[in-house]
């Protein structure tokens, strides 16, 4: 029996690039401004990294295929580098590959890399892409808005909440990103909302209005690591060490099996579960310090607190409400201001959202620093609620 | 010797109907002589409709219409607006009803006539059992007399030997090579001259030549038509035939001008689906088209007409409308730009989201035909679950059984809304664009683009029927692909106008 990932991986340098419509960058400044801030936390040489992952979801305007432009952009010398894709969990599967070889001791030293360029499209929104040869002939040519607003609807018809009343919670997580956000620098929207703003907003998809939807912009975000007896010999104090890393894929029930409600996402459930138990969390509402979490739009922050069993079913509406998940609440949830404030560049978040998570560990996230966390968790869903792949990693520091 | 004669009639009008003040009042100042005309409303299709969905939903109708459990042998597509010269239009219609590899399919085209012409060809051959489907969106120019008279609609008949609901007894054709009208093959529409010449050297002479003589062999006076079928753009112009051939005016069928329009070479089976509705046993019908000549058929109702009096039949789970609910329950729009542009007729900058290449995988739509046109899925024979598409292993979390799927057909199924959208930011002609997670009533689960539905119509619960339509335009290689789209079930609704908003109040829906 597998004993999983827990304690077997150390993070000893991180790097983010600013965040935001770069249209003065290429992924490769992008690239080179998370690697050179990680290289320089971790302090070792570049020579030292022994293999690399690469995430990129969208090639074809971003850096093309394959991990050669890591290769060439860094100047590795000629060390396996592999590229990853998995939708939105894409920058997560970078640390994932990377974590698996060094706790397999394939290498020593790996480095993750997730970067996406997406403002070069000439249109607001993300780019469009085929869902494949026969899915394009018959599934609905949606957006993703407009496939996560879905929740929205079926949330509410689920638990008989009113419109109105779930629109106030959905405007409420915005509102909340938006007051971390602002403290973030490398955040690309550092603007605080008000209430009334973020309920009087255009429509994009029903129920989501402008606000309640995540900025797109460009970014790239990077993770050096190793074995915790190697960071020993690297760090001079605590680092940061990785608790849990699971994936969950859907398997074709959310699209065409009735056992679906639509109003939940079935992989974050399977992926919080096996989470938990590798990390070794029997109950996470208490346990869980902070949460970095899929805010692609505001329902689906939502209703991911329930999946992720953080509230209870139906419930957490009431819990954003009563500021649970705010900055001051008892489990603060996009401290950093999350997608909504960074945007998603896809390959990017999953790292960018680690990096957070490594800095409150590190209790060096500045204004932002919530007082001793001692886990934290990172939480992606790739693709849309019907069809996805689900990213749960849990992080703390060396024991 | 069994009887010949119809077995079963269906039609279709596309929800969307403009009343034709909105018209008057956007061309009206370039084209003011179309004044008289400026009442009631005429049906268009939207952009995700053409003739092959419109005759397939006819088609459906029919089928669900026919008392007897019989099967085509031949499928006849008349229409001078398919939307394909030379990719069988029949084809696709047959792939959509799912009908069996060996029926012989077939296009009839080049005149309005076209449609009775196929069913006089098919009283030839009376052991061939003939579904007979007809439609047509005449392309219109901007303050032409046709864009205000005509109107796009579909009707088919299932033609054969049995117990016709109205036995044949007669037909009767001539040709003349009389250009009243007409459409080059280079050219977008119609080139139409003056209408008194139309209808004192056309219409009123030619239908004498082709009814005079019918009537008497059939031994039948004039005086014993109940249902005079004359279709014709300008109904005015019916009472002028009527009295060429002294039949009553009050015998004179409905010309459908205030709820739907001249529908070309679908209209005369449009017009006799809506006298089959009404008609009573014994009744004579009488049935003419005109295009470069006459046709003119000879019907008398049967007793077995009685028998379906009550068309709003329920099949198979899905329901049918009657030609008589479907023109009570449009939609009337009053914005000519939005008539303009479900035909394409307003160039509109539809963003950049619109130049999204749908090239088409030919290979991919062949090979998975029934499941796109036929809406085919699977059933698994382990654990019943119907699913689509059909899969190798099968979708139940509790099942997974490998190759247990057959055949099942999703087509004339309902199904519920579980989630829904209104999507402003997608692409659509008709934004915004709808779509949902559909649970089938029986089982089964669809992630599925919605049409016919007002912005603020659907919640959560509300019951879909499924229905044939365009999916996706191809604008560089002019193709279209087409798939089904859930449509709301309008159950006792009646006609309402556009306009209507999703109000901030509304909840997740009624589930």
């Amino acid at each position: 029996m597998a004993d999983g990932i827990c304690n077997k991986v150390a993070i000893i340098g991180m790097g983010c690039s600013k965040f935001g419509e770069r249209w003065d960058a290429r992924p490769e400044d992008l690239i080179i401004e998370a690697f050179e801030e990680a290289l320089q936390d971790a302090a070792i040489d570049k020579k030292q990294i022994e293999a690399a992952w690469f995430g990129v979801f969208y090639d074809e305007q971003n850096t093309g295929k394959s991990a050669y432009p890591l290769s060439q952009y860094l100047r590795l010398p000629n060390i396996p580098v592999t590229r990853v894709e998995n939708l939105c969990a894409t920058g997560t599967e970078a640390l994932r590959g990377a974590a698996y070889a060094v706790a397999a001791g394939a290498c020593d030293i790996a480095l993750a890399m997730g970067c996406e360029k997406l403002k070069d499209t000439g249109f607001g929104g993300l780019p469009e892409r085929t869902k494949g040869t026969f899915e394009d002939l018959y599934q609905p040519s949606f957006t993703p808005p407009g496939a996560f607003a879905q929740l929205g609807a079926a949330y509410a018809a689920k638990h008989a909440i009113a419109m109105d009343d779930l629109k106030r919670a959905m405007a409420h997580v915005s509102w909340k990103s938006h007051q971390n956000g602002a403290l973030n620098e490398k955040a690309h929207l550092q603007k605080k909302l008000s209430m009334e703003q973020i309920l009087e907003a255009p429509m994009v998809a029903y129920p989501l209005g402008v606000f309640d939807c995540c900025g797109v912009s460009d970014g790239a975000a990077c993770a050096i690591v190793t074995r915790p007896e190697i960071a020993k010999t690297l760090c001079d104090g605590p680092f940061v060490t990785i608790k849990s890393m699971q994936l969950a894929l859907s398997n074709g029930t959310e699209m065409g099996h009735q056992s679906w409600d639509g109003a939940s996402t079935i992989t974050t459930r399977k992926a919080a579960q096996r989470a938990y138990k590798e990390a070794g969390i029997s109950d996470p509402k208490a346990e869980i310090s902070l949460t970095e979490v899929h805010d692609c739009f505001s329902i689906t922050e939502l209703v991911l607190m329930e999946d992720l069993f953080l509230s209870a079913e139906g419930m957490a509406y009431k819990d954003i409400l009563d500021g649970r998940y705010d900055a001051d609440g008892s489990m603060p949830c996009q401290i950093d201001g999350g997608l909504k404030c960074f945007g998603h560049p896809i390959g990017a978040s999953g790292l960018r959202m680690t990096y957070e998570v490594y800095l409150q560990l590190l209790g060096r996230a500045g204004a932002r620093q919530l007082q001793s966390p001692t886990l934290g968790m990172t939480h992606n869903l790739g693709g849309i609620p019907n069809r996805n792949v689900a990213a749960i990693s849990i992080f703390g520091l060396n024991e | 010797m069994a009887d010949f004669g119809i077995l079963g009639f269906g039609a279709y009008l596309p929800q969307k109907r403009i009343s034709r003040k909105s018209i008057f009042d956007a061309i009206g100042w370039i084209n003011a002589s179309l004044k008289p005309f400026a009442k009631g409303a005429r049906a268009y299709a939207n952009w995700d409709e053409d003739p092959i969905t419109m005759g397939v939903a006819a088609a459906q109708a029919c089928l669900a219409h026919a008392p007897q459990e019989v099967e085509a042998q031949t499928l006849c597509f008349a229409s001078t607006t398919a939307p394909f010269l030379d990719r069988q239009n029949a084809g696709i219609i047959a792939a959509a009803l799912d009908l069996p590899k060996q029926t012989h399919c077939y296009d009839f085209s080049g005149s309005q006539r076209a449609a009775l012409s196929a069913l006089i060809v098919a009283s030839q051959n009376p052991k061939t059992r003939l579904l007979l489907t007809a439609a047509e969106q005449t392309p219109i120019r901007a303050a032409s007399t046709m864009e205000i008279l005509c109107g796009d609609a579909a009707a088919a008949l299932l033609i054969g030997e049995g117990k016709p609901l109205a036995k044949l007894h007669g037909t009767k054709t001539i040709y003349a090579d009389f250009v009243d009208h007409y459409r080059t093959a280079n050219a977008k529409t119609d080139y139409v001259l003056e209408e008194r010449w139309y209808r004192d050297e056309g219409l009123v002479k030619f239908a004498p030549q082709a009814i005079l003589p019918l009537l008497e062999e059939a031994g039948i006076e004039a005086a014993q038509i109940a249902h005079f079928i004359a279709p014709v753009a300008n109904p005015a112009l019916a009472r002028h035939i009527a009295a060429a051939v002294n039949i009553k005016p009050t015998a004179l069928a409905d010309s459908l001008f205030d709820t739907c329009g001249y529908a070309g070479a679908a209209h005369a089976l449009l017009m006799l689906v809506q006298v089959l509705e009404k008609a009573k046993a014994g009744d004579w019908i009488l049935a003419t088209a005109f295009g470069q000549g006459c046709e003119a058929i000879l019907l008398q109702a049967t007793d077995a007409i009685t028998d379906i009096a009550k068309h709003k039949t329920e099949k198979q789970g899905a329901i049918t409308h009657t030609l008589q609910d479907q023109l009570a329950q449009g939609i009337i729009e009053n914005n000519y730009t939005k008539f303009l542009a479900a035909s394409g007729r307003l160039d509109i900058d539809w963003g950049m989201r619109a130049e999204r290449d749908n090239r088409t995988a030919q290979s991919v739509a062949y090979a998975k035909s029934r499941a796109l046109y036929g809406f085919i899925g699977g059933i698994c024979s382990a654990c019943q679950t119907p699913q689509f598409p059909k899969s190798h292993y099968c979708v139940n979390p509790e099942c997974g059984a490998l190759d247990t799927q057959t055949d099942y057909s999703f087509a004339r199924r309902l199904a519920r809304v579980k989630s829904f959208t209104e999507d402003w930011l997608a692409f659509t002609r008709d934004p915004p664009l709808i779509y949902g997670n559909l649970s089938f009533e029986g089982g089964g689960n669809i992630f599925m683009e919605m049409t016919g539905c007002e912005t603020g119509e659907i919640a959560i619960g509300d019951l879909v029927a499924m229905q044939f339509r365009i999916k996706d335009i191809d604008t560089v290689r002019d193709f279209k692909r087409y798939f089904w789209k859930a449509v709301p079930v309008r159950i006792g609704k009646v006609e309402k106008e556009t306009g209507k908003e999703r109000t901030k109040s509304k909840g997740g829906g009624h589930g």
